[in-house]
């Protein structure tokens, strides 16, 4: 099926191809955002609107529900997302020194993605590592039991990969 | 199955793993295929052994000699000395104080009763023939052939299990007032959304015995007459989504899932659900919003979900921790599960303490255990040294108690264990800054739909933030006081009517420390900066 709304918007076609490979109940919504998301770092607007003929709802929905939830996007971020957790256990076991320290070692504030698109950094709520908080995602990396000092560390890992 | 003279497990628990026992583990595979052993020596990757701080670990079968410390610098002499001349490599045995070498499990976890966990760290999460010569599915075989609905349905009212998710509702009872809805697509949905700080139990059932789970969702499929089951999980939790999808497949291929269930008549299967970060879906009717494809926001209730849930249709939520206590009823009968725990609250719970605890993790003792035993015998006590000061039981949205709540008991008729949680701070953390946190937390995940929550959760948190920086004042107390009490009730759901109770729960614990931060610009424990102005403490 071609989108035809909007002339002007033209859909990636790997996304396009992702959107198409869905049945149309509303009930595949989540699951074409995530795959979309998986697909680009982000859900376009274009795709949006894309989803949104495929499921025959309005575009006004899709994007409500997609700002809904903190892991769809809807600008690029960079390659690798840093997701400090900042709830209670690792808050007091010292997230925000480590806060510190990744934001010293990136040049970046929480909440930014670095000029040349490699690391968003960002706070986040609870990802189940409790028990050795404090912790962070580096996309589906795991690390925990944080200290300033292995930040450097860590992070040149990730410096080294090709963009 | 193959015969194997030598089982390796390499604990694959999240501490393990961050000290490289994914290294060690592929190493010890590679080795063992280098000596010709891969025939007579199987590796099997398992859930946490609990011996996390001497991570990575792993336990050589038939013998039980625990290993700990490895690296992958020691494979090559543990698989010429251990495994290929049967000689135990001494300077990496797990030892005692005493210096004995200690088989398997380590002496604190023999503390424990794991009923639900039984599996957990033992066999193979990979692999559905290991659950079946452990007992699994024997109860999903009972259940189908041997009993009726009904006849489920009452052995699980009969053994008082209720939700482990923190709300404690009976589940026998929600089974029946769902199969006794009208409806001809019901469903059942596994609650694997764990999202409340300080919980991470769900995570290692879901990654350590997946089957337990999809065989309970299957049996309560059965008991209310539903045709689908979900399982709503947390999209951050990669290991979890990816263990459970390769036991479907297992379990779909086994026969356990699809048409006519070992031939009873009974079709069904089980679908995963990813969520996408989103604290508020764990609430259940915000999290039948988002299985449709909606925004996550909860609904006025009643209606409850047992008479009209997923799509209109009669549905029962279930917590993970509450599914996987069903196999172990139905086999054991109701009798020996009402033999756990106390008069009134029935089996076992799971509890995560954490924070500043000397060994955090996921521990399961019968209900009716004391806050003394988790925190001291069980996590080892502060790891500072420092005098226990409070814990947060539940975690944000549960009570705040002090040392004088030691000597309670966790359960439902004394202190609520909530979904588990054990958050403990030790003398050297301030309380405000601990609430501050969890305000903050509520300000993110608040869904903005109704107006007490979406509005008196900032207002609290604005009211903290002058509190952590020197900036409050005297009335600020009766103002926080009464937002919290106003939130609990008029909010739509849980989240709001929660938000202010760890607060109001340590008000009267700590009111010096309070009125110090208010009253006198000063943090007791000098955690809060008071700098003025910069809410952004250290």
């Amino acid at each position: 099926m071609e989108a035809t709304k909007c002339p002007r918007c033209t859909v990636k076609k790997s996304d396009r191809e992702i959107i198409q490979g869905f049945g149309k109940e509303r009930g595949n919504l989540l699951p074409i955002l995530h795959a979309l998301q998986d697909n680009s770092r982000y859900v376009a607007a274009e795709a949006m609107e894309e989803v949104a003929d495929w499921l025959s709802i309005p575009v006004s929905e899709v994007y409500g529900t997609a700002t809904f939830y903190s892991l769809f996007d809807m600008k690029k971020k960079g390659q690798f997302v840093i997701r400090l957790c900042d709830s209670p256990p690792c808050h007091i076991e010292g997230a925000e020194a480590v806060k510190r320290a990744i934001e010293r070692k990136l040049g970046i504030c929480e909440g930014e993605t670095s000029k040349d698109l490699r690391f968003t950094f960002e706070n986040v709520s609870c990802i189940g590592l409790c028990g050795v908080a404090p912790a962070m995602m580096i996309n589906q990396d795991v690390y925990g039991n944080l200290t300033p000092d292995m930040i450097p560390g860590i992070i040149d890992k990730y410096c080294e990969e090709e963009l | 199955m193959a015969f194997y003279r030598s089982h390796i497990l390499v604990c694959s628990g999240t501490p393990c793993i961050l000290k490289g026992a994914a290294a060690v583990q592929s190493a010890l595979v590679k080795e063992i295929e280098r000596k010709g052993l891969a025939n007579e020596i199987r590796v099997v990757e398992t859930g946490c052994l609990g011996i996390s701080e001497k991570g990575p670990v792993m336990v050589v079968y038939p013998e039980g000699v625990t290993y700990c410390h490895v690296t992958v610098a020691d494979i090559p002499e543990i698989v010429e000395e251990h495994l290929l001349k049967g000689r135990v490599v001494n300077r990496l045995v797990y030892k005692d104080a005493l210096n004995t070498a200690v088989k398997a499990p380590e002496p604190a976890r023999q503390k424990e009763q794991r009923v639900i966990l039984k599996n957990i760290g033992v066999l193979d999460p990979t692999s559905i023939e290991e659950y079946i010569a452990y007992g699994g599915y024997e109860a999903l075989g009972k259940a189908l052939t041997e009993m009726t609905p009904e006849e489920v349905i009452a052995t699980v009212k009969e053994s008082g299990l209720r939700g482990r998710g923190g709300a404690a509702f009976p589940t026998g009872l929600k089974w029946e007032l769902t199969r006794k809805s009208d409806g001809d697509n019901k469903s059942i949905i596994c609650n694997a959304d764990e999202g409340e700080p300080g919980n991470f139990k769900d995570r290692l059932i879901l990654e350590g015995d997946p089957h337990s789970v999809i065989e309970a969702i299957i049996i309560a499929g059965y008991a209310v007459g539903a045709k689908m089951g979900y399982v709503y999980i947390r999209g951050e939790y990669h290991q979890s989504v990816s263990h459970l999808e390769l036991a479907l497949v297992k379990a779909r291929e086994m026969g356990f899932l699809g048409k006519d269930i070992f031939g009873s008549g009974f079709d069904f299967d089980i679908q995963v659900f990813k969520g996408a970060g989103a604290y508020v879906c764990g609430e259940e009717t915000a999290l039948i919003e988002s299985l449709e494809g909606r925004r996550g926001e909860a609904m006025v209730k009643p209606p409850y979900p047992p008479t009209q849930g997923l799509w209109g249709q009669p549905t029962v939520i279930n917590n993970v921790e509450t599914l996987a206590n069903v196999p172990q009823i139905i086999v054991n009968g109701a009798a020996w599960y009402k033999a756990l725990g106390t008069e009134k609250s029935q089996g076992t719970k799971i509890f995560s303490p954490c924070g500043d605890v000397l060994y955090p993790g996921v521990y399961e003792v019968p209900l009716g255990a004391t806050m003394r035993e988790v925190v001291f015998e069980l996590a080892g006590g502060t790891k500072s040294g420092k005098q226990f000061k409070a814990a947060l039981i539940g975690g944000p949205s549960g009570v705040c108690v002090g040392k004088e709540s030691l000597d309670r008991h966790f359960a439902y008729e004394d202190l609520s264990p909530g979904a588990g949680a054990v958050i403990v701070v030790d003398e050297g953390k301030c309380i405000v800054d601990l609430i501050h946190n969890c305000l903050k937390f509520f300000v993110h995940e608040s869904c903005g739909q109704c107006i007490p929550c979406r509005e008196g959760t900032k207002r609290m948190l604005e009211l903290a933030d002058g509190w952590i920086s020197g900036q409050g004042k005297p009335e600020d107390i009766g103002l926080m006081t009464e937002l919290a009490e106003g939130l609990a009730i008029s909010s739509r759901c849980g989240l709001g009517q929660v938000a202010g109770t760890a607060f109001l729960t340590s008000l009267n614990l700590f009111a010096d420390e309070y009125k110090a931060h208010t009253e006198n610009a000063v943090c007791p424990a000098g955690v809060c900066s008071m700098n003025g102005g910069n809410a952004d403490n250290g």
